[in-house]
């Protein structure tokens, strides 16, 4: 029988990890999508942390959890608002359309 | 309860952010009148912060806080310059119709993020202090909603600055994991053995700390940001976020993974390196005055990350120096950028320096001497800077990172030249205007005599930066 160890969690967190890193470099349709791979970025930091507090029978870990949580709302929150406004100055949010600054 | 005392800048901040916010909301037409309160609440700020820096090192809230001499001094240098920057950016934020309540209210709030970043001795206290600095900056450099640059400037932001708050984060809980601890004298002790995670863990937070101070190869944000963003805002972000940031970096090479000096020197040999360089050569091809000054404090975040290679007091101190000096000729350059007004609108290409000298002698002299400290021409001030961090890096042995650091000088001095050129000898161009607010005079006078008057007593700044010791 397999039993679920730490290395479990850090390989999942990690996966998620990356697929979150990849999906800001990759995508070129959609602004939101780049929202949605931070916020999986933050959950696979979440994953981290309540593993590592299980297993070394620590409370912090779980705490800064809750903290990254209501920070990840925030910073969607602002991140949607910026996306309006851009939105209603250049009437689009397609990745490859944003390069009107440059040098 | 008798510890609070310590933490009254920080409290007497967060209340007057509040309060702002509440006159901001009951009465109306109070732009200009929470800008100037603002600006006096900064003045307390520094007050308050000044009378605390005679103490010792202090630990606050179950060792998450730390104020020392470090923290206190860098402390000054931050609310010290947000003082001058909210003096030269009152008239221009009138002028492109950006008065309102809340950016006062924002530059406040961000600088109490990055209060709480030089102060935090733990990493939830740090990541805290972090998120709330930089949830106020996304705002700040889109803070003129209606025009499209400023706007995509903010969105860039966001999206670099997040995936960097998501990389430093990743690395926070890979140290979490493996040293047992959030606590950075707590991690230090945990970490004396070599092991992957650890050493993985401090990557990402270096990678991360390394996007927010602009450094490559992580500084792709920073010419688009500085270009886009209000010019106000612009001088904002090429100065408070870099102190905070520096003396973050601090804190962590030299408390949590002082042990592990052996692994993060070479990370930060090469991002120096690679900010020298990169910084002094892309600067060449710039017409935009704004964007040039991004690639020049990409090069000068380089040179203050030299002196923190050296693992010694010597070179954190010389850093430290540095950094004062480059926020002074900051303020003095972007002065000068704010007097560039002709009927309402403001100028900030290269091409509308040229022949500035005819008719403006006195700003283009002054333009003169802060190009040339920022080149490190001597006997200015940004010579000195360069030398205290040449000086402390060769006491190292380190001579290839000395050599690559004065052959980037060299390539530097090119463009801060060919502004002078264009200053003095291309033909002139209409007048500016000459009716400047007094606050934005006073800044420009103090911070050009600063620079030129350096050399007469240059121990004042390193006698106090001397008594800030890490190791």
């Amino acid at each position: 029988m397999l039993s679920i160890g730490l290395g479990h969690y850090l390989t999942l967190a990690a996966i998620i990890f990356t697929i979150g890193v990849v999906g800001i470099f990759l995508n070129r349709k959609n602004v939101i999508v780049i929202l949605m791979s931070i916020e999986l970025i933050l959950l696979a930091v979440n994953i981290n942390l309540v593993a590592f507090s299980i297993f070394i029978n620590d409370l912090s870990g779980q705490i800064f959890t809750l903290f990254i949580l209501t920070v990840a709302a925030a910073e969607a929150a602002i991140g949607l608002a910026i996306i309006v406004v851009y939105f209603r100055n250049s009437d689009t949010i397609r990745v490859e359309e944003i390069k009107n600054l440059k040098g | 309860m008798e510890n609070f005392q310590y933490i009254l800048p920080e409290i007497f901040i967060s209340v007057s952010i509040m309060l702002f916010l509440l006159i901001g909301v009951f009465k109306k037409n109070s732009a200009s009148l929470i800008y100037n309160i603002s600006n006096i609440s900064l003045v307390i700020l520094l007050s308050l912060i000044i009378n605390l820096s005679s103490l010792d090192s202090i630990y606050l809230f179950n060792n998450s806080y730390l104020i020392d001499n470090l923290s206190n001094y860098m402390k000054i240098m931050l609310v010290g310059s947000g003082i001058f920057v909210m003096l030269t950016g009152s008239k221009y934020i009138q002028v492109i119709n950006l008065n309102k309540i809340e950016y006062p209210i924002l530059i406040l709030s961000s600088i109490l993020g990055m209060m709480i970043m030089i102060s935090s001795n733990d990493l939830i206290v740090f990541y805290m202090g972090l998120e709330l600095q930089s949830l106020a900056l996304y705002v700040l450099a889109s803070f003129n909603r209606d025009n499209l640059l400023s706007t995509e400037s903010g969105l860039k932001y966001f999206v670099l600055s997040a995936l960097s708050s998501g990389l430093l984060l990743y690395g926070c809980s890979l140290t979490y994991g493996f040293s047992e601890s959030t606590n950075f004298d707590q991690i230090l002790i945990n970490s004396t053995e070599f092991n992957y995670g650890t050493t993985f863990g401090i990557v990402f937070i270096l990678v991360g700390l390394a996007f927010k101070i602009s450094a490559v190869p992580f500084h792709m944000w920073a010419p688009d940001v500085y270009q886009g963003s209000p010019t106000s805002v612009t001088l904002f972000f090429a100065i408070l976020p870099k102190i905070a940031a520096l003396s973050v970096f601090i804190k962590f090479l030299y408390t949590p993974f002082a042990n592990m000096n052996d692994q993060w020197q070479t990370i930060i040999v090469f991002i120096s390196i690679a900010s020298m360089i990169f910084g002094a050569v892309a600067a060449i091809g710039q017409k935009n005055l704004k964007r040039l000054i991004a690639y020049s404090s990409i090069s000068h975040m380089g040179y203050a990350l030299a002196g923190l290679s050296t693992v010694s007091n010597q070179g954190i101190q010389s850093s430290i120096t540095y950094i004062s000096i480059y926020l002074v000729m900051n303020l003095a350059f972007f002065s000068c950028l704010f007097m560039l007004k002709r009927n309402d609108k403001y100028y900030e290409d290269i091409e509308d320096l040229s022949g500035l000298s005819k008719k403006h002698p006195v700003l283009s002299f002054s333009l003169l001497i802060v190009l040339f400290s920022l080149a490190g021409i001597p006997p200015l001030a940004g010579f000195f800077a360069k030398f205290y961090v040449f000086l402390s890096v060769i006491e190292q042995s380190m001579y290839f990172l000395a050599i690559v650091g004065l052959l980037a000088t060299v390539v530097a001095a090119f463009y801060y030249l060919r502004i002078i050129k264009i200053i003095y000898f291309d033909p002139e161009k209409e007048e500016y205007e000459t009716s400047h607010n007094l606050g934005l005079k006073i800044t420009l006078a103090i911070s050009t005599i600063f620079i030129l008057a350096y050399f007469m007593y240059p121990s004042g700044i390193t006698e106090i930066v001397s008594k800030i010791t890490m190791i």
